[in-house]
């Protein structure tokens, strides 16, 4: 059988169709021409002739990690080889029997590596991190196995302990001070660590709000609505001002502690929200049957409802992982010195006054880099965890 | 003769855990209340404070940057928080309206027949909610406004004249809005309006092709056909959602100090920076923004009742 023929319009059978189609739509064309092509003007112009580049150069590795020891560097540089190891080698087995491997991509991501203006060395290492994703996912799907896909989350697990260590040092490295952690370092860290205490947080009060029991239900609801109910600044306020008052003198948490114990309040009420959507889309026949195989209540919630009930919510969950991200920027009001907070602090060294444009496009481009990438993650996974027989 | 009935021992009965569980929870609950408290107390002691809100009549001598009543020095803190929550309500006022008017639009062009609109509608559905909020807001400021704006004395002309921008801030017929409630109106309603245009292109999916059709062979152009017959069935998936977006508009204005707009929360901790009550200034936040977002969900929820189609 011959498959449909398509017709391709010819270039100016699209305009019209799609810009010209009638007097209203071809005056919006015009109109979004004008606009848009002054736009463009004026920001090429700004980003051409007025605007100074040599600024991000000056403060790259400041914006990046903070002030942490130059000597000690090398430790966040390894971190950044394991995570790229990892990553490469969980895609590859995670991959699909029908993947491709994808060159072109690849190849066009290390040229805009290979242009990102660095000092040579570094830009060599970036290249090289880079270049271990692609080999490890060509490597590691050849031994596709179940195996090795239930070791993944004890890899990760042991990642996470180790990415501690080397960034905070002790036990035999030199150990940094939290206050010498910034920039996207520190933005990567607060929003990880928040997210990986609050989840658990968040789904018990998932549980506790769903519960049949008043008191229990009761509580949670009050968490719930009261964490949601005030702005997250000042939340965190609470975290620096008031936390240190509810403790003993001698115990004393620095303020980055502070800040994660603040962002983990605020993000398990929201986070219990999420699954609590998934909870209410389990049917009650599921807890039923399970009862009725002799399943004990916390049998059912364990094996039957919560794995159903999580699967529901990965996109809302990681919906809400992306605005965590976006909203450690707060911590900068609080005097933390994130990506956000040490893009202020270069802003007011003398050598780069006024150069707001340049650093905070290129702030609002590495956020926008991570949250697309974050998303487009979250879908993938989706449809790799989509095991419905539709 | 039928043995003996023996009851089950007591830790194999439901009822007993269940019981058990829940006073297990309110003596948890009251025990850290207590010894938190308590510990707060001690501290506060060794501050030499205790818990009271009579400073809030003492004279707050600081300057705000701007405020719809005259305010001096010599006026109280409560006045000063008081003017922080107008300042608050004005932005909170005017962005539902304007982030309302601005989600419609671009939610709507994503179904316009243009292609140029459309693609638009969706870069900058992409852009706003991919960027945090608080970089927006200082990217407006900075170097936009401050950095892009000319000098009083040159101002920039929009609209043929009525509308004059320049470093004193934006003056619009009588009315003068200062470059920070500029910043943090445009800021809030910019990032808004993205995730309401999200919700209202959601909602407009959920109306069924066959309406479109059907209004179409009676002869309804496009837009007509969007103004009548979708929107009205596609407002009763979108209130809802949209009454979150408002609350967390209201949330968000809290911001403002960013801009260096005095808002309540930007005049709480000024006034918590100078008396140190960080307790009493922590309990007055709570309460009013938890106030706003029950009349914001209270109104909404009326709002709603009025829109959903009332079936046989």
């Amino acid at each position: 059988m011959q498959p449909p023929i398509i017709a391709r319009p010819t270039p100016v059978e699209w305009l019209r169709r799609n810009l010209f189609g009638n007097p209203v739509d071809s005056t919006i064309t015009v109109i979004l021409a004008l606009l848009l092509g002054s736009l463009a003007w004026r920001l090429g112009h700004w980003a051409i002739a007025e605007a100074d580049w040599a600024v991000l150069r000056r403060s790259w590795s400041i914006l990046f990690v903070g002030r942490y020891p130059t000597a000690e560097q090398w430790r966040l540089w390894l971190l950044l080889f394991l995570l790229c190891g990892t990553g490469g080698f969980s895609a590859g087995v995670l991959s699909a029997s029908n993947s491709r491997p994808r060159p072109l991509l690849w190849a066009g991501l290390g040229l805009v590596t290979a242009l990102v203006p660095l000092p040579l060395g570094e830009r060599l290492r970036l290249l090289l991190a880079l270049g271990l994703v692609p080999s490890l996912i060509t490597l590691a799907s050849r031994w596709r196995s179940l195996r090795l896909t239930a070791l993944l989350p004890g890899l990760w697990a042991g990642l996470f302990l180790i990415g501690l260590w080397l960034i905070q040092g002790g036990f035999g490295l030199v150990p940094v001070a939290s206050g010498d952690w910034g920039g996207l370092l520190l933005t990567l860290l607060t929003a990880l660590v928040s997210l990986i205490c609050a989840f658990p947080l968040g789904v018990l009060l998932a549980l506790g709000r769903q519960s049949e029991l008043p008191t229990i239900r009761r509580f949670c609801i009050g968490y719930i609505e009261l964490f949601r109910g005030v702005p997250l600044i000042t939340i965190l306020f609470f975290g620096q001002v008031m936390v240190p008052l509810f403790f003993d003198e001698s115990l004393r948490m620095d303020r980055v502690l502070r800040a994660i114990v603040g962002l983990t309040l605020f993000a398990a009420a929201y986070l219990a929200e999420n699954v609590r959507g998934g909870l209410q889309a389990i049917p009650r026949g599921q807890v039923e049957a399970a009862r009725s195989l002799g399943l004990s209540p916390w049998q059912t919630t364990l094996r039957i409802v919560l794995p159903q009930a999580l699967k529901v919510s990965i996109p809302a969950v990681v919906g809400q992982f992306i605005s965590l991200f976006q909203d450690t920027t707060l911590l900068s009001i609080v005097g933390l010195l994130e990506l956000l907070g040490i893009g202020r602090a270069v802003l007011s060294n003398p050598d780069n006054l006024g150069r707001y444009g340049e650093i905070y496009l290129f702030i609002g481009l590495l956020y926008w880099i991570c949250c697309w990438a974050m998303s487009w993650c979250s879908r993938r996974l989706e449809q790799s965890l989509h095991t419905d027989h539709r | 003769m039928a043995p003996p009935r023996r009851e089950p021992p007591f830790w194999r009965d439901d009822r007993f855990w269940k019981a058990a569980l829940q006073v297990a929870a309110i003596v948890v609950f009251v025990y850290t209340v207590v010894v938190l408290g308590d510990n707060l107390l001690y501290n506060l002691e060794l501050k030499g404070i205790g818990i009271d809100f009579s400073w809030l009549n003492e004279a707050a001598s600081f300057n705000l940057g701007e405020s719809p009543i005259p305010f001096s020095r010599d006026d109280s803190y409560l006045k000063a928080l008081g003017i922080g929550l107008l300042n608050s309500l004005r932005v909170i006022g005017l962005g539902l309206l304007l982030t309302t008017l601005l989600g419609l639009a671009a939610g709507a062009a994503s179904f316009s027949s243009n292609w140029l609109l459309r693609r638009l509608s969706l870069i900058y559905v992409e852009i706003v909610r991919n960027t945090p909020l608080l970089l927006q807001l200082m990217f407006w400021y900075f170097p936009i406004l401050l950095g892009g704006l000319p000098e009083a004395k040159a101002p920039l002309l929009l609209l043929g004249g009525w509308v004059s921008l320049s470093q004193e801030g934006l003056v619009f017929g009588g009315l003068r809005l200062t470059l920070e409630f500029t910043a943090l109106l445009v800021g809030l309603v910019v990032y808004h309006g993205a995730f309401i245009a999200e919700i209202v292109r959601g909602g407009i999916q959920s109306v069924p092709r066959g309406q479109w059709e059907a209004a179409a062979a009676l002869g309804l152009h496009r837009g007509r056909t969007l103004r009548r017959i979708i929107i009205p069935q596609a407002l009763q998936v979108i209130l809802p959602s949209l009454n979150s977006q408002y609350v967390s508009f209201a949330k968000n204005s809290s911001l403002a100090i960013a801009v260096g707009y005095p808002d309540l929360y930007a005049t709480a901790q000024t006034s918590l920076n100078q008396t140190g009550r960080a307790v009493e200034v922590f309990v007055l936040l709570m309460l009013v923004y938890l106030g706003l977002n029950l009349i914001i969900s209270g109104a909404m929820n009326q709002l709603n009742r009025l829109v959903q189609v009332k079936e046989r």
